[in-house]
């Protein structure tokens, strides 16, 4: 655009506007169920509380993975692996989290292991899977795509051998307590609060959007563009693995088909909050607002007993249209530039 | 290809024999919190040259993009062959015999010349398939009309910047347009493709084509534009012939004010030597490179464009590492395999292609600036410390007098020369020891080069060393203390303030 005549502008707050896009979206989706919850339910959506703690201990998962997968999708990236990851760390974590109290008749002196080895077992699992992803998209330049699919289908491989498809069950009373009550809930925000600032206040951040805007540039302003790849990677990688503790906790059981089709619904979640899938631009806040916007959606039609079938259909119009809708907005934004 | 309406507008046309083929009347167009054309007029003369002229920001852009179909006025009439017209779209305009031929080539690079010329006007044959041998034929036609030695078979990606553009232009032909748009043509190629183009732009003159011609270089004005148009600030300020005026006559219509000199060469205290560069090679692009670079110096860097000016410079800052030879920084030995290693080493480099290398487009003025200083610094309790960081990107803001509302506005929404200017203070930001800049001025107005002058010149003066590439001679020749020429990845000499002239340095250069 032509520099002239600039009107001295009120200094706006970054980025809120688009925020309370999001915002208005997630409260009108609330009072179309609401509406239509009086007239064909005759009774409130929103007035209940056990509803709606039901539908946010839902999408906590999701929204733990969410907010790694916005990070690699705000470095023009994309991750796929993250709903195996939540697999493969679950039916592991599991594995060193159960309580002995069955094998001890048999074994008096075996005890349980602490708390933290699980934790670790499952951070460590999904750091490692994470890393791979990045070092073979930074290091041998392979697309984010075929990796992260590579990666889907690998781990999702493992956590079937594992136990060659037999759920584990039985954890310890400690490690089901990660997933029992709002605990889900609690990590989830607390989570996101962590990247909201990494990725606001923190070089860490500005390097993630500089990266997802050009990385030519960034490469040239002295961004190790590779290191910080595989770091963002191995972020998405630990937040993939936290969801599967979590998961696996919450249902005090592990299975091979846990997390199934997560990666999507915690991509749809990034991209409903705002995230560009072109890089560059997104923001935690959208991601956590997409995901409960998600989750209201699931929570309504189920209240308002509509197929599951439906469900998905719908889910997958919304997600093409946040996506058509984010394009609208940047050739908008290039015809006026 | 022009359509039947247009066929007929053209016929109509001809019987009319008026002055103007375009005429472009109380033109206005406003952005959101800008106008960027305000009662702006325009007159093109068939078979003639106009140049638009002005600093970047002064509107000649969205004139062109209006006259392009590609942004329609808020008000005010155009009238083409008489008839008043409205350009809807990019290809509205193209079937009303108007074609423009971007900066940034609009060309498919994986497909052939032929190809891209004829694109969805294909020959077909009898089953109503593409017709390739015809397309190549009707290509090597067009080619030989226009003079042009490019092979129609060939890809574009194989092709060099200036025959794309000469593709750009057979392609306009092609379609018989009346009006053709060059947007900065000579900005990306070497004086002999110059002197090519120039004889296409004469050729297609004497066939009546009327050309609309924007550039920031005042000798190609005078040598090819019949006419010119200035504009200030989204106004229309004068058309006038070129054989009328002197240099300094546009320059005063365009900034509306004296520029005595454009470039401010300040002497500085030249101090001891802080780069040293010791046969620097990399096989295949340059070689044999050395040279000392003392604190306080301007070291100009000339050569065509191809000959490895770039290449050096890329590879003193690590981008892509040269492959023998040393670079000795205040007497050390240092290996340079990155950016981030030449950094440490208080190097900075402005590269040459804004868009592609510089700007973070998406992405706000204040987080294209402060980028390359966080890697020092800046950083409390793990955040960083952005009041200080605001502070000091507003201090460059006013100190580059950076046109802008605010920090938070996009980088993309400011003219070329206000973004190179943000680039600048990015790295102003590093506080350099050695600044390296690769065509710091290009496609920036007047004004704005003059400052960028007088801010490298004053680098300089506070024991900066500066190397600095540029194609425009004349500000190698003012800016410089010494100037190094290189040909073809060889250096092929260096030359002192005192005796180097223009004529020397392309000796050098051309061999």
């Amino acid at each position: 655009m032509d520099n002239v005549q600039i009107e001295p502008v009120k200094r706006q707050r970054r980025g809120l506007p688009q925020e309370l896009n999001i915002l208005l979206v997630l409260v009108a989706v609330a009072l179309v169920f609401e509406i239509l919850g009086w007239i064909f339910q005759g009774q409130s959506f929103l007035m209940n509380t056990r509803r709606l703690t039901i539908m946010i201990l839902q999408v906590s998962v999701v929204g733990i993975i969410a907010i790694g997968v916005t990070q690699v999708i705000i470095t023009g990236g994309i991750d796929l692996s993250s709903g195996s990851v939540v697999a493969m760390t679950a039916m592991i974590t599991m594995s060193v989290a159960q309580s002995g109290d069955y094998a001890r008749a048999m074994y008096p002196a075996l005890t349980d292991l602490p708390v933290v080895v699980p934790l670790a077992v499952g951070l460590g699992l999904g750091l490692i899977a994470g890393m791979i992803n990045g070092a073979l998209i930074a290091l041998t330049g392979i697309p984010p795509f075929i990796a992260t699919l590579g990666m889907m289908v690998t781990a999702r491989g493992i956590a079937k051998w594992y136990t060659k498809g037999q759920p584990i069950s039985f954890p310890t009373d400690s490690f089901a307590v990660i997933g029992s009550g709002a605990w889900p809930v609690f990590i989830f925000l607390a989570v996101a609060l962590i990247f909201h600032i990494a990725l606001r206040y923190t070089r860490y951040g500005k390097f993630t959007y500089a990266i997802g805007a050009n990385p030519q540039a960034a490469r040239v302003s002295g961004i190790n563009v590779q290191r910080h790849l595989i770091k963002v990677y191995a972020i998405a990688g630990l937040l993939a693995g936290l969801a599967g503790i979590v998961t696996a906790a919450r249902a005090e059981t592990a299975q091979a088909g846990m997390g199934m089709m997560y990666e999507l619904d915690a991509i749809a979640a990034a991209v409903i909050g705002g995230t560009s899938l072109s890089g560059g631009r997104g923001r935690i806040f959208g991601t956590v607002i997409g995901t409960l916007i998600l989750g209201l959606m699931m929570s309504g039609f189920t209240f308002l007993r509509v197929d599951a079938f439906y469900q998905e259909i719908v889910k997958g119009v919304i997600i093409v249209a946040a996506v058509v809708a984010d394009t609208f907005r940047q050739n908008a934004r290039s015809k006026k530039a | 290809m022009v359509s039947k309406t247009t066929l007929e507008a053209i016929e109509r046309y001809k019987e009319k024999s008026l002055p103007y083929i375009l005429e472009i009347e109380g033109i206005r167009k406003e952005f959101p919190g800008v106008v960027a054309l305000d009662d702006v007029q325009f007159r093109l003369r068939p078979g003639s040259v106009h140049a638009l002229m002005g600093e970047n920001g002064a509107g000649k852009s969205t004139l062109m993009k209006i006259i392009a179909g590609i942004y329609t006025p808020d008000r005010g009439t155009i009238r083409l062959r008489g008839e008043e017209v409205v350009l809807a779209s990019p290809l509205d305009a193209l079937e009303q015999g108007i074609a423009m031929i971007h900066q940034e080539l609009a060309l498919m690079d994986w497909m052939t010349v032929a190809e891209n010329i004829w694109i969805r006007r294909e020959p077909k044959n009898a089953l109503g398939l593409i017709d390739h041998r015809k397309m190549t034929e009707m290509t090597r036609e067009l080619f030989a009309q226009l003079r042009l030695k490019i092979d129609p078979t060939a890809q574009i990606s194989t092709l060099t910047v200036a025959q794309r553009q000469m593709v750009e232009i057979a392609k306009a032909v092609s379609h018989r347009s009346q009006v053709l748009i060059m947007d900065e043509p000579t900005s990306a190629i070497t004086e002999t493709e110059v002197d090519h183009l120039f004889e296409i732009i004469r050729d297609l003159k004497a066939r009546g084509v009327a050309i609309v011609y924007i550039t920031h270089k005042m000798n190609e004005l005078f040598e090819i534009a019949d006419e010119f148009s200035v504009f200030r600030d989204g106004k229309y300020v004068g058309t006038h012939a070129s054989i009328d005026v002197t240099r300094d006559d546009i320059i005063r219509m365009m900034v509306g004010r004296e520029i005595t000199d454009m470039f401010p060469k300040e002497e500085a205290a030249i101090g001891e030597v802080i780069l040293s560069v010791e046969n620097l090679s990399l096989p295949g692009t340059f070689h044999g490179i050395t040279f000392d670079l003392r604190r306080g110096e301007i070291l100009g860097l000339a050569g065509l464009v191809g000959s490895g000016r770039s290449n050096v410079a890329e590879a003193l800052f690590g981008v892509t590492p040269a492959t023998e030879g040393k670079i000795r920084i205040a007497g050390r030995d240092v290996p340079i395999a990155s950016p981030a290693d030449a950094m440490r080493e208080g190097m900075a480099l402005l590269t040459e292609d804004r868009k592609a290398t510089g700007c973070f487009l998406p992405l706000t003025i204040l987080e294209n600036m402060q980028i390359a200083a966080l890697h020092e610094g800046h950083v409390k309790l793990g955040c960083v410390d952005e009041r200080g960081m605001t502070n000091l990107c507003l201090g460059m803001k006013d100190k580059l007098r950076i046109k802008t509302p605010n920090l938070d506005e996009r980088i993309e929404n400011l003219s070329g020369g206000n973004q190179q200017k943000v680039l600048i203070a990015r790295w102003l930001l590093t506080k350099p020891q050695i600044l390296i800049l690769d065509e710091p001025t290009r496609g920036i107005d007047v004004g704005a080069k003059a400052e960028i002058h007088r801010l490298i010149s004053g680098l300089a003066q506070q024991g900066v060393a500066v190397i600095m590439i540029s194609s425009e001679l004349p500000e190698v020749l003012g800016m410089s203390d010494r100037i190094m020429v290189m040909h073809e990845g060889h250096m092929t000499g260096i030359l002192d303030r005192a005796e180097a002239t223009q004529v020397k340095i392309m000796e050098l250069a051309a061999r």
